[in-house]
């Protein structure tokens, strides 16, 4: 496996020694992150999400299938989300690096554990007929804090996806094509949405949305997921740099903040490609 | 399925613990023979084996440093452990996480730059599970590095925190750990600032506040048993080389048999 390139060392005192004076490689503030650009493709359920040159491609697909004999009443969410050489070179096609193993779980956790999809509500027969929900991501490039970037493009498309309506008579299961009926949005719980710090040694504040070269750097990140209603989904902290309870407050706080407005900006985005679909419906 | 009751109304716990009580812990260090550190660490009925070889020369060059050893983490979870969901591979995605945030957790914390190019290998086993097993893991962890002799800036001690309604409960069992939201906080009890913290599923931003805090204490009543342990194998250990059992003869690399036999027999009276 080859190992990534250690920055350069007068790359990384450079860096170091700006950020001690509040300032960023690519201009922005310290807690200031890229701007997220969603671009929703021609189907439902097909979103791009662009942070800086970061982007990650979402799909959310539904079929039907049997449901696990344990759970006989839950619809099933899978998550594929393999890092593909495409996005850097360091990534090998079949071979989870710590970087990709971080991210499927912290997806994993963030909308599965979190319950951001209603299962239940994809529960066509009892035991029988369930929707299956497929949420597969692509890594198209890495420019630093992935994790933001695959979360919210994820999220967005479970959003934007519109399953087709189905009706049971009796045992008999009618799938009513988008012509015949209005698709139905996916049911959610809530919207969480990650927020990546990065922290270094002797910087005054956490580093908000860090660049590649940035979390190269670091001495520790924190991940956090939150809905818009101010609960912690998720929080992932292993090992650095170890940080005082004040600073890992600190964190939250602004997190808090920031999902406000991207939630906004979501909802807003969402509604926006909304207007422009024609969906007929006769 | 029947639902337990997770905590009574006369504030018990499932278990029959209040909510701030911490499970029976034991720990002790030097259980195993060949290792150059080795700890068997419980809270509760979760019961970790861990232990230590190295410094060592790696087993491959390419994974060396030039000024700093290798951290290598092995993680074992059998089924017989008990887990939920069966066999777990080596390249399962929830063991994989474990073993980084094991390494994550101890890598600023081992003075690894005292031993450029050499590898320390830490080997868990998971014997035994019922929730906490992060947390046992790198209590373990930080017991059997102390056994190894191993230089370390500071204790790592893990602790688990749920909450249930408004009350956290401390030190969770599986059945807390599968219903409730929680959380595993890894404190350095000298500086009182934390290197791991990982939770899983929803808690109101106010809530979690008061529960990291109560996790940050917590974690300083696990450092004063782990001290407690160390202290009590140091002082025996003390006491045996007093007798004048012990001595070191892998530094010349020569064995004497009969030496060897005088050392054993008194590790197995004192330990």
């Amino acid at each position: 496996m080859p190992r990534e390139l250690e920055p350069a060392i007068a790359q990384r005192e450079f860096v170091l020694a700006a950020l001690k004076q509040g300032l960023r490689t690519d201009g922005r503030a310290l807690l200031e992150s890229r701007k997220p650009e969603l671009v929703f493709g021609e189907e439902l359920g097909m979103v791009e999400c662009k942070l800086g040159k970061t982007r990650v491609f979402a799909n959310v697909s539904a079929t039907i299938v049997r449901p696990r004999q344990d759970r006989p009443y839950e619809g099933l969410l899978t998550i594929s989300s393999e890092i593909s050489p495409m996005a850097s070179s360091v990534y090998e096609a079949g071979r989870a690096s710590d970087e990709e193993v971080a991210i499927t779980r912290m997806l994993e956790k963030v909308i599965k554990r979190s319950g951001a999809v209603d299962l239940e509500s994809l529960c066509i027969l009892a035991g029988q007929r369930v929707w299956h929900i497929r949420l597969t991501l692509h890594f198209l490039s890495d420019e630093g804090n992935m994790l933001d970037c695959a979360c919210l493009a994820g999220i967005t498309a479970l959003r934007h996806f519109r399953r087709p309506e189905v009706e049971v008579i009796g045992e008999e299961v009618i799938v009513h094509s988008p012509e015949e009926r209005a698709p139905m949005v996916l049911s959610m719980h809530h919207t969480p949405i990650c927020i990546t710090f990065a922290l270094f040694e002797d910087s005054s504040s956490p580093v908000l949305d860090p660049l590649h070269l940035e979390s190269q750097l670091a001495t520790t990140t924190v991940h956090l997921a939150l809905n818009a209603q101010k609960e912690l989904c998720v929080m992932h902290k292993a090992g650095g740099m170890p940080l005082s309870v004040e600073e890992i407050m600190k964190c939250v706080k602004i997190g808090v903040e920031r999902v406000r407005e991207v939630s906004k900006m979501v909802n807003e985005a969402l509604e926006e490609d909304w207007k422009g679909r024609v969906v007929e419906i006769r | 399925m029947s639902r337990v009751e997770l905590l009574s109304v006369h504030n018990y716990r499932s278990d029959g613990r209040r909510p701030k009580e911490l499970r029976d812990i034991s720990l002790s260090l030097g259980t195993h023979g060949h290792a150059d550190g080795s700890a068997l660490v419980s809270h509760g009925l979760t019961n970790v084996l861990v232990t230590v070889h190295g410094p060592r020369e790696a087993k491959s060059r390419a994974n060396t440093l030039f000024d700093r050893a290798v951290l290598s983490v092995n993680v074992d979870i059998p089924v017989f452990s008990g887990g939920q969901g069966g066999k777990r591979g080596r390249s399962d995605k929830r063991v994989l996480e474990f073993t980084s945030a094991i390494r994550q957790t101890f890598e600023p914390i081992v003075q690894t730059q005292l031993y450029p190019r050499s590898q320390i290998d830490i080997f868990v086993q998971v014997l035994q599970q019922d929730g906490g097993l992060l947390q046992t893991s790198i209590n373990a962890c930080t017991l059997a590095l102390i056994d190894a002799g191993i230089p370390l800036t500071d204790y790592v001690c893990a602790i688990t925190c749920a909450l249930h309604d408004s009350t956290p409960l401390l030190d969770i069992t599986s059945l807390e750990e599968s219903d409730l939201p929680n959380l595993t906080a890894a404190v350095l009890p000298k500086s009182g600032k934390i290197t791991l913290l990982t939770l899983e599923t929803r808690i109101h931003v106010d809530r979690f506040e008061e529960m990291f805090t109560l996790a940050e204490d917590a974690g300083k009543v696990v450092h004063g048993e782990m001290l407690r342990a160390v202290t009590t194998r140091t002082e025996r250990l003390v006491r045996a080389m007093e007798k004048g059992g012990v001595q070191d003869h892998s530094r010349t690399g020569i064995e004497r048999p009969s030496a060897r036999r005088a050392e054993m027999d008194i590790d197995m009276d004192d330990v």
